[in-house]
């Protein structure tokens, strides 16, 4: 072989060995350097977004309520219900009647509170935001989780549908298959606490929009049921070919933020 | 044949090259974490981000 050849060919193998280096290097970044860095800041603004709203909820709270009645207590959940209710079906306790709702913002990326989800760590907390838009929402370090366009609001009668991110960009939801039967979900917004409740999984197609409906599958319509959907990709490996839903029921509302909250919300200052 | 190009085009003492080379490398990770990585992710792996209906669906 001539000189020429063999340099040609130790350049081309090393252009090889530099681009499977960096195809490395991307799934390292994309699948733990980047969901860290941006899942650190993602709980930093979410903290922070939380003791603003902790303090609108006790600035709103405090006129308009001098001596606030006992019976904000919220309901506790249907305590030995052999299984999860089908979807659509009545919920076994009366949904309080009072609960304050906020108008849709329905500007990208207007903030709408802060969710809780304490099986997905003793340290998770996320922006909600609205609309589901990848880059400005989705991605975001101030954000995390969208809200779906025209879907219900936290405590609103309908389905209040959120989306993250599984793995990628905070890793937002890559644990929200773990998530066990009553467990809680606690949504922040400027009005007070809004705690729903985890009912069952669903594992469907990406194009399954029915279940994010009002009553997930069944209905557009809003009854009186107020429900709450979220959605990410599953399996967590590229390309996730499905969707996995956790589904979630309306227990109460209350402008004292939850007790099971405590620590975490102690350690953030609000 | 390419690194040892590069090697050779660097001036100084060996030393001198490899902190340049350091720097070199430093600079090419933030220009991938910042741009390329962002851009690759976007272009080739959207997956829908997690929502139904989305680019997939």
């Amino acid at each position: 072989m001539g000189r020429g050849l063999v340099a040609a060919l130790w350049a081309f193998a090393e252009l090889l060995i530099t681009f499977a280096l960096c195809a490395l290097l991307f799934v390292g970044w994309y699948d733990f350097y980047n969901p860290w860095v941006v899942g650190v800041h993602q709980q930093a603004t979410a903290a922070e977004q939380s003791r603003l709203l902790s303090r609108q909820i006790a600035a709103s709270a405090a006129p308009s309520a001098p001596s606030r009645p006992a019976g904000q207590a919220m309901p506790s959940a249907p305590a030995g219900s052999p299984s999860p209710a089908p979807l659509g079906a009545a919920p076994a306790h009366a949904a309080p009647s009072n609960v304050p709702v906020m108008a849709e913002p329905g500007r990208v990326a207007a903030p709408i509170g802060v969710i809780y989800i304490p099986r997905l760590g003793d340290d998770w907390r996320r922006i909600v935001r609205e609309t589901v838009d990848t880059e400005r929402v989705l991605n975001s370090v101030t954000a995390g989780v969208g809200h779906y366009e025209g879907t219900a609001m936290p405590g609103g009668m309908g389905n209040f549908a959120v989306a993250a991110h599984d793995i990628g960009y905070g890793n937002s939801f890559l644990k929200l298959s773990t998530l066990r039967l009553s467990d809680k979900i606690y949504v922040q917004t400027a009005q007070g606490w809004y705690t729903y409740t985890f009912r069952n999984f669903q594992f469907v197609q990406p194009s399954a929009v029915d279940v994010i409906n009002a009553v997930p599958a069944v209905s557009k319509t809003a009854t009186t049921d107020r429900l709450m959907t979220l959605t990410t990709c599953y399996p967590a490996v590229f390309p996730p070919l499905e969707r996995a839903i956790a589904y979630a029921e309306f227990e109460g509302f209350d402008t004292a933020a939850p007790a099971a909250l405590a620590s975490i919300l102690a350690k953030d200052g609000s | 044949m390419i690194y040892r190009a590069l090697w050779r085009l660097l001036p100084g003492p060996p030393f001198v090259r490899v902190l340049i080379l350091l720097g070199l490398v430093a600079g090419v990770l933030v220009v991938f974490d910042q741009w390329l990585f962002p851009w690759v992710a976007a272009t080739f792996f959207d997956d829908g981000t997690g929502t139904v209906g989305g680019p997939q669906g």
